[in-house]
């Protein structure tokens, strides 16, 4: 749109339309870190689990 | 919400919470530099989580906050004009300049619109061709780039009614003011995460260089923070002086070269000078002589001159984590979110107005 | 030959509204019974006086509201909607039997006499549903720019029955606190509408009466201290009034407060907090805390009260909102000062 790529994403059901120009990589499915309607990063789901599960041992 | 609840469980708190207390044997100030992350510690009240010894300091991460006062009042100075319409993020509205704010000039029958994205604002320029549409560009990293986006794509649109009004700010030269004063009373950081994901994380391992201090680069939830808390008392514990990345998820060693490329497109690295801290060099975007058609400084007139901040108001202080809000003698009595005289008091990341609202 | 001379300027000539419409007039006449009367049709009680003469049984709830919102028609609702939506939960905070309504307009010259009428046919239906009758009104035009579009003000009024007593002075130490279902829903969907925060899947407002809901609560125990609407300003600006008002401490458990998930995403992406923002089709129930279970049961028997859930309740602490937060943490909830505004980072 407008010479931009840009991409529907929804944030628990509520949908917008944000550009995705700076994160090419994206499909659909990915998680998307986005900020003032652009998206910043894609959101890595193995770094997520590690993290959660590196915790979930600390006893 | 897939990402965000699960950071908010409260079993991964305690844990994380015990494990702080666990490790800390002395005393630690630790500054957080991004509103966001003052917000959510004010938000989850997590200093009631933390063990005495730490001590949080909250940094000037509040773009808003530090929007000098001239750019306020030539935002104004555009409002007021003939056939412009302002648009800005909501949170500047109410930040107060030399004489007035944004939202009291809307109550006087200016044109002035919210937007949540500066590529909205070019929408507005796009379907208003008689008008001009300027928006009011601030924000760190994380936001110049979009505001770099959103004049590139009214250079492909062909419309020469859309400006910046460009006041975009970095926070690595602010930090290197802070950690260089004399006072300075910081024995760790955390790092802006959301910043760090366009920046990446080469500016913040100079800083743990140069001033021997560890940085934990942190998000934005309640588990995320007491990471970043957890890695940086770690380190300093063990006497480390290192950057870290808590917030792996989201933040790449590189950052997002698109957006730093887009970035730079725009804009050129000069001076700026910070609300309530001062000069501060190469901290500021300007945009480039060859997007000159899109200033907004270079389009209007501006007859303003720079106006000294009421004195009262200890934000320079505050942003640097020198003073807490409530050291203020006008904090909660001459300045309120109702009445601000400064503008960490007015910005919901603001650690004045985080103060007053979450705590007694 | 005996010539007619007649100039009835019919008012659908107009399909705007023009000050003379406000005037008094043959045009003022034909607006009130033409457009206004007909389209309340059975909702109106016609008797063609000044005021209206009533029967009250027992005590006398009385009360007043304007409405100014912007846009006039949200998704889910429109200001005649929430103008009788209002004013009847206004009554049933007071413990009242909704019964009649005034109905006062200020117009816009200029608006358009299709909106008026759809406006009209709004509260006309709402008023049936919420089972009571407008009984007399008044309408004025003024100048275009000196009201958006329009406005509209209300006089309730409803009986309170035997020794009903409903008020924030009977808010106790020991109270448990009920919200009758999800929060936040209308003041997210009118910020939806907003030029620059839209949505491309709508979030509708919960204008609703709560009146029946009322009811079904009253028939489980007559012991209510406390109904009310939580309309602007959200739960934490009607739970810091009575906390104050009644000099108690109120804490409220964030894990339980439900909302639905496009709301939560919505507050999310603006930076909007939902504790600050207006719900019109709510209400926030305290009672003994031996009544809270069935109190509970009996409003989720309701299609309005599905989501009902416990939320906090009250103690003898420093007057004041506290609440537990998703992380245990305990924090302040204070009176927001101004409107919210959307934080960019």
């Amino acid at each position: 749109m407008d010479g931009m790529k840009m991409a529907k994403v929804s944030f628990s059901g509520v949908i917008k339309t944000i550009c995705t120009e700076w994160v090419p990589e994206a499909k659909i499915g990915d998680y998307v870190l986005s900020h003032a309607g652009t998206a910043i990063s894609i959101v890595d789901p193995e770094e997520a689990r590690e993290t959660l599960s590196l915790l979930d041992e600390m006893r | 919400m897939k990402y965000i609840d699960e950071y908010r469980n409260p079993e991964l708190v305690h844990k994380l919470a015990d494990e702080i207390a666990a490790t800390v044997t002395r005393k630690w100030h630790i500054m957080e530099i991004c509103g966001g992350q003052t917000h959510a510690i004010m938000k989850y009240n997590l200093i009631e989580l933390l063990p005495e010894e730490i001590t949080l300091i909250h940094g000037p991460g509040c773009p808003v906050c530090v929007t000098p006062v001239e750019k306020i009042d030539r935002a104004l100075a555009i409002a007021y004009s003939d056939k412009t319409i302002l648009t800005s993020f909501g949170d500047m509205m109410r930040v107060p300049g030399s004489e007035s704010d944004l939202l009291k000039a809307r109550s006087e029958g200016c044109d002035i619109r919210m937007v949540y994205s500066p590529l909205d604002a070019v929408d507005i320029a796009t379907a208003n061709p008689h008008m001009s549409v300027i928006f009011f560009a601030i924000g760190f990293e994380t936001t110049a780039p979009a505001n770099a986006l959103a004049l590139l794509k009214a250079t492909r649109l062909n419309i020469s009614n859309f400006f910046l009004l460009a006041s975009p700010v970095l926070v690595p030269p602010a930090i290197h003011t802070i950690l260089s004063a004399k006072d300075t009373n910081i024995d760790g950081l955390l790092a802006p995460g959301h910043v760090c994901a366009v920046t990446g994380s080469e500016d913040y391992i100079r800083i743990s260089e140069q001033f021997r201090i560890p940085v934990a680069i942190t998000g934005f939830e309640p588990v995320d923070i007491l990471k970043g808390i957890l890695a940086t008392v770690r380190m300093l514990e063990n006497g480390i002086n290192e950057l870290t990345n808590c917030y792996r998820r989201s933040v790449r060693k590189n950052g997002n070269i698109h957006a730093l490329k887009t970035m730079y497109e725009v804009f050129e690295i000069c001076d700026m000078r910070w609300r309530g801290i001062g000069l501060i060099r190469g901290s500021g975007l300007s945009i480039k002589e060859k997007y000159s058609a899109f200033d907004a400084e270079k389009k209007f007139d501006f007859s303003t001159t720079y106006r000294h901040d009421p004195g009262i108001c200890i934000a320079g202080a505050v942003l640097s984590g020198r003073l807490r809000p409530s050291d203020c003698p006008a904090f909660a009595r001459a300045c309120t979110p109702e009445n601000p005289l400064g503008a960490p008091m007015v910005s919901s990341e603001g650690a004045c107005a985080a103060y007053y609202k979450y705590s007694s | 030959m005996i010539m007619e001379i007649s100039c009835p300027t019919p008012h659908n000539r107009y399909d705007k509204i023009i000050l003379a419409h406000g005037s008094g007039g043959r045009l003022s006449d034909r607006l009130i019974h033409d457009i206004i009367i007909k389209e309340l049709d059975k909702a109106y009680i016609d008797s063609s006086h000044d005021g209206a003469i009533l029967e009250i049984p027992g005590k006398l709830a009385f009360t007043t509201d304007s409405f100014v919102v912007s846009p006039l028609f949200f998704p889910g609702g429109d200001i005649g909607q929430l103008a009788v939506n209002g004013t009847v939960n206004d009554l049933v905070s007071c413990g009242a039997t909704p019964l009649y309504l005034s109905l006062s307009l200020i117009l816009e010259e200029g608006l358009l006499i299709n909106e008026l009428a759809q406006v009209i046919s709004s509260m006309a239906a709402a008023a049936t549903r919420a089972g009571i009758k407008i009984v007399t009104g008044d309408t004025k035009v003024v100048e275009k720019g000196k009201a958006d579009k329009i406005f509209i003000n209300t006089t309730g009024i409803g009986s309170v029955a035997g020794n009903r007593s409903i008020s924030p002075y009977r808010c106790m130490a020991g109270d448990k606190i009920i919200i009758t279902g999800t929060i936040a829903d209308h003041g997210i969907s009118i910020l939806s509408t907003r030029e620059g925060l839209s949505f491309e899947s709508p979030v509708t407002s919960d204008c609703a009466p709560m009146n029946e809901i009322a009811e079904l609560i009253f028939s489980a125990t007559d012991d209510i201290h406390v109904l009310r609407d939580p309309t602007r300003g959200g739960i934490a600006s009607a739970l810091n009034e009575i906390s104050h008002t009644s000099a108690k401490e109120i804490i409220i458990d964030e894990a339980s407060l439900p909302f639905k998930e496009q709301v939560k995403g919505a507050c999310e992406i603006m930076g909007m907090d939902p504790l600050y923002l207006a719900n019109e089709g709510k209400l926030l129930v305290f009672l003994p805390d031996k009544h809270a279970d069935s109190v509970l049961k009996a409003i989720k028997s309701h299609p309005l009260g599905r989501e009902a859930a416990i939320i906090g309740r009250v103690s003898n602490g420093e007057p004041g909102v506290k609440i537990k937060t998703l992380v245990g943490s305990t924090r302040i909830v204070d009176m927001i000062s101004g409107e919210q505004l959307p934080r960019i980072c």
